[in-house]
Parts: structure tokens; sequence; C-alpha cells
């Protein structure tokens, strides 16, 4: 599903995100990106999500090569990646709801279908009863997990998390990860970045390590 | 994984009831969004209502003088003004030849006593003439040319020809204020068109400075959008609507102020050519300076709003 050929990335700035990455996700496997700030945890899920193209090597999503991928593919590959942020990246001036429809409405989905769809993923994560409350008025957990709705609406083959639970506590972190696991039980593939290793250990998933760039342990490497 | 020569491409949506429909739906949003801040948007639209309007009220303007200088053409008038030596039984025959002319619609004569008669009247030197001994003035054949006769030069080619007879020894138009009231009304079009051209440049500007504002207001939802996978269409969609809903107010608008205008200067006008024995009064719109609101308006915001995403939303990129 997603598999990167000696990947680099240098920024314009000169700063090498990642430099020579090899890596090979199975579809519906879930593994956990782990690593320093700044050790390229953040790159990687760019360069899947097309947030940033890779400066050399070649990545693969989807059996697409997203190196030949026109600009004018780039919103129909996301499309099929859905991601999750620290920050969550919400529309503060819409209900819970619009924003969770967001992905459905960009892709030309029709009302009923929209409904029915928000309400499902709003039921998946437990928030059934706030779709009229704006995002403002919930907590950080809550805010979390409206982004991770929005991100399995469209149930994209593929999902990303760039450090879910940065600002949650044990609990709550605990909570989402749980999450997770539950959409990779139904064939999603994901790909969670994070540094919380104690968190992750008790899920006995595979954790991929990386360290200037480079991935320098993978539990799970060609197995 | 095997690598393929060409990759699987993306299902897109190319149903057209459904893009229709997506469409009807974005433009009453934007409709929506602007109506939520009505004050701002009635101001833009003002601004644009008020640039539309002048070339077009101006345009309208220019319009009638023509029309009443045209209707002025078609009726001027030929004095033929006959040699002293004619008496009035040959002034009576040249007035028949004349009028037999195909170009002719009427010609009529003002014999020598008849000219002094009524100079007597109306000019207030009655006494001064009682001291001539003889009538100074020459009779005169006014002729009113056929209305085949439409332009000043036909007139006065037909002056010429005229001039030829023997009996006549001066035939005169009077048609140079007319020539001059052409001439001016042609240079106030062109001064009109090139406020138009102007006005319409502003238009895109105001557009586009607004849809631009707008752009940046909303930079993060748009990031957002095109994170979940929104096409470049889509996020133009909302902008494009805007700069069509603002062309299209401003046309209203404008409509509004030239017809106020028009009402307002109907009374005046009506009384001036009333002065002037004209039945003359101010056309309704014509289709030029209508279509130039209602098309032009829309049109131009449009455009302008198309200026403003197409430099603007491509620099608007996730991160």
């Amino acid at each position: 599903m997603i598999r990167f050929d000696n990947v680099a990335k240098r920024y314009a700035t000169g700063h090498e995100g990642l430099s020579g990455v090899d890596l090979h996700l199975e579809t519906g496997e879930m593994a956990f990106l782990t690593g320093h700030s700044g050790a390229g945890k953040s790159t990687l899920l760019k360069l899947i999500g097309l947030l940033e193209r890779a400066t050399r090597g070649q990545v693969w999503v989807n059996e697409r090569n997203l190196n030949k991928l026109r600009a004018r593919d780039v919103p129909y590959h996301r499309r099929e990646v859905g991601m999750i942020f620290q920050d969550h990246r919400l529309l503060h001036d819409r209900t819970v709801f619009d924003n969770i429809a967001l992905p459905l409405v960009v892709a030309g989905m029709g009302h009923a279908e929209v409904t029915r769809r928000v309400r499902a993923a709003l039921d998946k994560v437990g928030l059934l009863k706030k779709d009229k409350v704006f995002p403002i008025s919930l907590s950080g957990g809550e805010q979390q997990r409206v982004g991770i709705a929005r991100a399995l609406v469209s149930k994209p083959p593929v999902l990303l998390a760039d450090e879910p639970t940065g600002n949650l506590d044990p609990e709550l972190s605990r909570e989402i990860m749980d999450l997770f696991v539950q959409f990779n039980q139904v064939g999603v593939t994901l790909l969670v970045a994070t540094h919380d290793v104690e968190l992750i250990s008790r899920l006995g998933k595979r954790i991929i390590k990386l360290r200037d760039g480079r991935v320098a342990a993978d539990s799970g490497a060609d197995g | 994984m095997a690598r393929r020569a060409r990759q699987p491409g993306f299902r897109r949506n190319r149903n057209p009831v459904t893009w229709l429909l997506r469409h009807a739906q974005m433009s009453l949003a934007s409709l929506g969004r602007l109506s939520r801040s009505p004050v701002s948007t009635l101001m833009t639209a003002a601004v644009i209502g008020i640039a539309l309007a002048l070339p077009s009220g101006l345009h309208l303007l220019v319009d009638n003088v023509r029309q009443l200088s045209s209707s002025w053409d078609g009726s001027a008038s030929i004095s033929l003004f006959l040699a002293d030596a004619v008496s009035d039984e040959q002034a009576a025959t040249v007035r028949e030849q004349v009028a037999r002319r195909p170009d002719v619609a009427e010609a009529q004569l003002i014999s020598r006593s008849a000219a002094l008669d009524e100079f007597r009247r109306l000019s207030g030197f009655g006494q001064a003439i009682e001291l001539l001994d003889h009538n100074p003035l020459p009779a005169v054949v006014l002729v009113r040319p056929a209305p085949t006769v439409q332009d000043a030069d036909a007139v006065g080619r037909m002056a010429a020809e005229l001039q030829n007879y023997r009996e006549i020894e001066l035939a005169q138009v009077d048609l140079q204020w007319v020539e001059r009231l052409g001439a001016i009304t042609g240079a106030i079009e062109r001064a009109v068109l090139i406020l138009a051209v102007l006005l319409a440049g502003a238009v895109l500007l105001i557009v586009g400075n607004t849809v631009r504002l707008e752009i940046q207001n909303r930079h993060s939802e748009i990031e957002i959008v095109k994170l979940v996978g929104g096409t470049d269409a889509f996020i133009r969609r909302p902008f494009l609507y805007e700069g069509l809903w603002y062309g299209l107010l401003g046309a209203a608008i404008a409509l509004t102020l030239v017809l106020t205008a028009l009402y307002l200067l109907d009374g005046p006008v009506e009384r001036l050519a009333g002065l002037y024995q004209s039945t003359f009064s101010l056309d309704v719109l014509d289709p030029i300076s209508l279509f130039g609101m209602l098309i032009g308006g829309p049109a131009l915001g449009l455009a302008g709003a198309w200026l403003a995403v197409g430099r603007h939303l491509a620099q608007v990129q996730p991160e």
C-alpha cells in the first residue's frame, strides 16, 4: 500500500528532512513512526499525503507512483489518504457536522449520503450528540476525535496521523490509539507518528524508528 | 509491487446533473455568505453600480442628443432666395418646378410682399421699412426635402443643384450648427467610451481586491479544503460566484440609478422641448446601455474574481 524507495527530501533551506529511506507497508498494516522531533516523521507523512514531494527516490501509494502524479491529480490522491494532525486543523466557524462533512462535500456527494456517512463517523468516535456544536466549545480530546472522524468519513484506504495525541493526557491518548486499532481491524492501513513510545509499546504493532532522516530501527522490516 | 507504465486512474465525478446541482448550491452559498455581511456587500456593489451607471447614463444622454439632432437634420429646409429681377409669376413657376422634383417634399413660396409683411410684423422695424421706396426683400421658396434625403451631405448636394436654376440667386442650407452638434456628440461619445473602459478596469480592480481580501480571510479554510482533497476548481468556485454576484448586484444598482436619473430628468427635458415646440422626450434605456450594465456587470465581476483567484489561490498550500 505504501512504499518508499531510497527516498530523500531536501528542503529549499538546505535542511535534509529524509535521506535514503526504504519502507514498505502492506495493505491493512498498522505501524508507528517514532523518533525525536526533527528525525523526519512529519516529512515522511507529508510525502505520503503529497504536502511535499520527494527530491530523490520514489514514493508509491495505492499502486501509484507519486512522483508521476500530475498536480491536477493531487486532490484525488488526497481523497484516498485521510490525514490527522496534532493541531486538528478544524474550521472554527463551522459546526462539527460541517467539519466532518467537508471531504464528502468536496467530493461532490449528495446531501442524504453525506448525512448518513457523517452520522456513522460521529458514532464511531463517540460524538453523535455534538454534531451541531462548534469545535471551539469541545475539549482537546473531542476536537481530535472530530479531526479523526473527518479523516475517516470518506473511508480512505490509508490513514495518516501526525502526533495525534501530542496534547492529550495519557487516558485520552489511549482512547485515541484504541480507535486507530479499531480502524485497522476493518482493513484501513495506518501510519501514526508519535514520540509516546510507552503508549504504543503495549499495542504490539510495528514500530519504525527514524533518526536523522533515516530508518534506524524497524520492528517489522520486511517481515 | 509491480511497476506499471500507466498508473491506475482516479475516479472522477462526471455526472452533469450532480455537477449542475453542486454549482447551484455553490452559487446560493456564495450569495448567502454575501448576505451575512450586507453593509460591506452593498458598499462594494454600490461602487460597482456607480462605475457602471456613469458610462451607461452618459451613453444614453449622448444617444438622445444624437437622435434629437438627426431629427433636425431630416427636417432641414433649404431657403431659395430668388433673384431681384424675378417677377411674382416667374416665382410661382420656379416654385412649381422645384416642387415637381422627386427629392422635394414641399415647396412654399413667400412672395416679396408676403416677406415684407412678415418682416414688418416680426422685426419691429416696420416704420423704418416705410421709409424705403422699394421692397428690399427677395422672394423666397422654402424647400422641405423629401424623407429620402436623410443626411446633411445629401441636403447640401441638393442645395448645390438648386443653385443652378437661373432664377435662384442663393440656395442656403442652415445646417452648420447641426453638423457641429453632431461633431460634438461624436467627441463626447468617444470620451464616454474611454470613460467606460477606465471604469470597467476600476470594476475589475474593485472585485479583484474584494475577492483577494476574502481569500486572505479564508486562508485556513482553503488550506483545509485542499488537505481533504478539494480540487482547484472546487476552491475557485465560491470566489467566482462571489464576483458574479457582486457584478449582478452592481448592475442592478446601476440600472436603478440610471432609471432614477431618467425619471428625474424627464420633466425638465419635456419642458425644454416644449419651449422649442418639439415633442421630444427622453428615450428609455437603449439596448447598448442596458446590456452594458446587465451583461457587462456580471462579466466584469467574474473576470475580476478570476484574476484575483488565479493570482492568489496557488499561493495557498497546506503544510
